[in-house]
């Protein structure tokens, strides 16, 4: 068995002033950004003053999270070749959400993608249930976040995990409090540019140790563990490879932070722009993942990295130790920590966004509020988001909650991309068909995974799961397809058919878009 | 901006708009079905011919690694693609629509 030392674990002086100098120069950054950030616009979509390129990295950074990074490094270090898959699912998205949604999106919304819904259904019953989708999709994956920022403080710096949720609490809720979409703009980009570097950084020093040549890496790993270079028993139910790659790839295009990001954008140009750019940056981040976590089966050792952690999570950090010491360990932890910090701000943004834009002003208030009133209850949303989010992360410390990622996505999919995209592609699409479909997405999604193995079995160690499928994305996405179209033609709406053809004027030639 | 209900009715109408929506629709969804026959081509190859993937292309090397890596950037390409088609056709046949529209 391979053995090494760390300082995994211990304090870290590199880590702890690396990750002080970051918070400092975001908190300076949400300073600025705060003297700006006092209209809806200005806190929802930074006033839409956000360029193509910069929307491209803050895309990435906001999906670019710690799971991505340490979580398929780790899955690549210990199964070769299967890790690959779930880059590849993760980044096919983003081709889909450029041709199908962006453009739509932007030209129609004005803050939340459940604006291009109400833009010709009725307002009250669609905002309902669109927000049960996001509010769902952002509280799974908020708990994934919260719960993984603790465990992973906790191992990296040696502090308790609740103080390290309290922390994360506190920092994120003063980004988004203040600075609102600037600031969690410019964070989301330092972290995304921190990100980047730093796996590159780590990348070609671990390819230092095999002649700069990727090629010997891969050989090296083959001669070591056997076929690692082939796809293994990760997939072997067809159906299941189906139902997990439809969640990956059109989740996606169903996150709500991910969307309201799309707003943030002058015009429908800077928005594909920023897919190109998000596209390219996510796929060259996953192919450094790739290169990472061969680099620590072959320079740590499988079995090095599985007694850390049995998912190997903590493989790119062991990597980091082993190729450039104890400082460059700190760097890469401080750039996790940095990660998950910029991915819940984005989150908690979204919900707040939800809350304040569509259940507040447009449900509670009938549209009839002023803009002062507007961010302020936007303001209290935020705060009431990250306090729930702390006390979620501190409910489910210990838990296994590895499934919540892929829960989130499977909601995404179901319940916020199907209702989103029949009401920009289809013109006999009504309130009570997008209602039903979301409600029928987002409900099946939930018992479906809880019957599922990845819960009943692995969780709730039950002998057989009642429902085959680890992931219900299959069975859920289509049946919100079908219960939308079914309902639909069951129920005609008029003035919803006539302001269709009005809507494309703004969905194809942008006049009149916010 | 407002443009008055009946002028709406006719660009709406109008073969212009008629033929640039269906050209962009023609467009993003053959581009949709390209990536996702990648996409479910690899995601099918796995499950069920795994042999496919595993053909050795080197004294190690198998084929799945440059298939994987190549659909990565495949798929960046494929946003490029869309970039350059929208920015150039699109949006010029947009701006003549919308002249039209803005000069009533």
């Amino acid at each position: 068995m391979d053995t090494i030392q760390t300082s995994i674990g211990q304090v870290n002086i590199a880590s702890i002033i690396i990750f002080f100098l970051f918070v400092a120069v975001t908190l300076v950054i949400t300073y600025w950004a705060a003297k700006k950030t006092k209209t809806t616009s200005e806190f929802y979509a930074a006033d839409r003053s956000i360029s193509g390129f910069q929307n491209g990295l803050a895309l990435s950074g906001d999906y670019m999270s710690a799971a991505s990074f340490l979580g398929i490094a780790g899955m690549v270090s210990l199964r070769g070749y299967d890790g690959l898959i779930y880059s590849i699912g993760f980044l096919v998205g983003w081709p889909l959400v450029m041709f199908l949604i962006a453009e739509p999106l932007r030209n129609l919304g004005k803050f939340t993608f459940a604006d291009v819904l109400a833009y010709r259904l009725r307002q009250k019953p669609v905002r309902i249930a669109s927000s049960v989708g996001s509010l769902m999709t952002i509280t799974f994956y908020l708990i994934a976040q919260m719960v993984g920022a603790g465990s992973l403080i906790t191992v990296l710096f040696g502090l308790p995990y609740e103080a390290a949720v309290v922390i994360v609490g506190v920092v994120m809720i003063s980004y988004v409090l203040f600075g609102g979409m600037l600031a969690t703009t410019w964070v989301q980009i330092i972290k995304a540019v921190l990100l980047l570097s730093g796996a590159t950084l780590l990348v070609i020093m671990t390819l230092s140790h095999f002649a700069m040549n990727p090629i010997n890496l891969f050989e090296q790993a083959a001669m070591k563990y056997k076929s690692v270079l082939e796809p293994g028993g990760f997939i072997t139910n067809p159906w299941d490879a189906i139902s997990l790659g439809l969640a990956l790839i059109l989740g996606t295009a169903g996150l709500p932070h991910i969307l309201m990001r799309f707003f943030t954008v002058p015009d429908a140009k800077q928005a594909r722009k920023s897919v190109f750019v998000a596209t390219g940056f996510i796929g060259y981040f996953y192919i450094l993942t790739f290169v990472i976590g061969f680099g620590a089966m072959v320079l740590v050792g499988q079995d090095v990295v599985s007694s850390f952690d049995k998912g190997g999570n903590m493989a790119a950090l062991l990597l980091a130790e082993s190729v450039g010491g104890q400082f460059f360990l700190g760097f890469i932890a401080a750039v996790a920590f940095a990660t998950i910090l910029a991915v819940v701000a984005g989150l908690t943004l979204s919900g707040a966004s939800t809350l304040s834009h569509d259940l507040y002003v447009n449900v509670f208030k009938k549209g009839k509020t002023n803009e002062a009133g507007e961010v302020r209850v936007a303001r209290i949303a935020t705060l009431g988001i990250g306090v729930v989010a702390v006390l979620l992360g501190l409910i489910f410390k210990g838990q296994n909650v590895a499934f919540m990622v892929g829960l989130a996505f499977a909601i995404a999919a179901s319940a916020n991309f199907p209702s989103l995209l029949m009401s920009i592609m289809w013109k006999k699409f009504t309130t009570k068909g997008a209602v039903y479909s979301i409600i029928t997405g987002a409900l099946l999604a939930i018992i479906l995974i809880i019957l599922s193995p990845t819960v009943w079995v692995d969780i709730f160690k039950n002998e057989t799961a009642i429902f085959p499928l680890k992931n219900p994305a299959l069975i859920s996405m289509s049946a919100a397809f079908i219960m939308g179209i079914i309902v639909s033609l069951f129920t005609k709406e008029p003035e919803a058919e006539n302001m269709f053809e009005d809507e494309k004027l703004r969905t194809y030639l942008g006049i009149g878009a916010e | 901006m407002s443009v008055s209900a009946e002028r709406v009715r006719d660009i709406i109408e109008s073969e212009k708009f008629k033929n640039l929506v269906k050209k962009r629709l023609k467009f993003s969804i053959t581009l949709t079905i390209i990536i996702l026959a990648v996409y479910f081509g690899f995601i099918l190859s796995i499950a069920f011919y795994k042999e496919f993937l595993s053909i050795k292309i080197g004294e190690h090397i198998t084929l799945g690694l440059p298939i994987g890596i190549g659909i990565i950037i495949f798929a960046w390409l494929l946003t490029g693609v869309y970039t350059r088609w929208a920015n150039k056709d699109y949006d010029k046949a947009v701006r003549e629509l919308r002249n039209e529209v803005l000069k009533n």
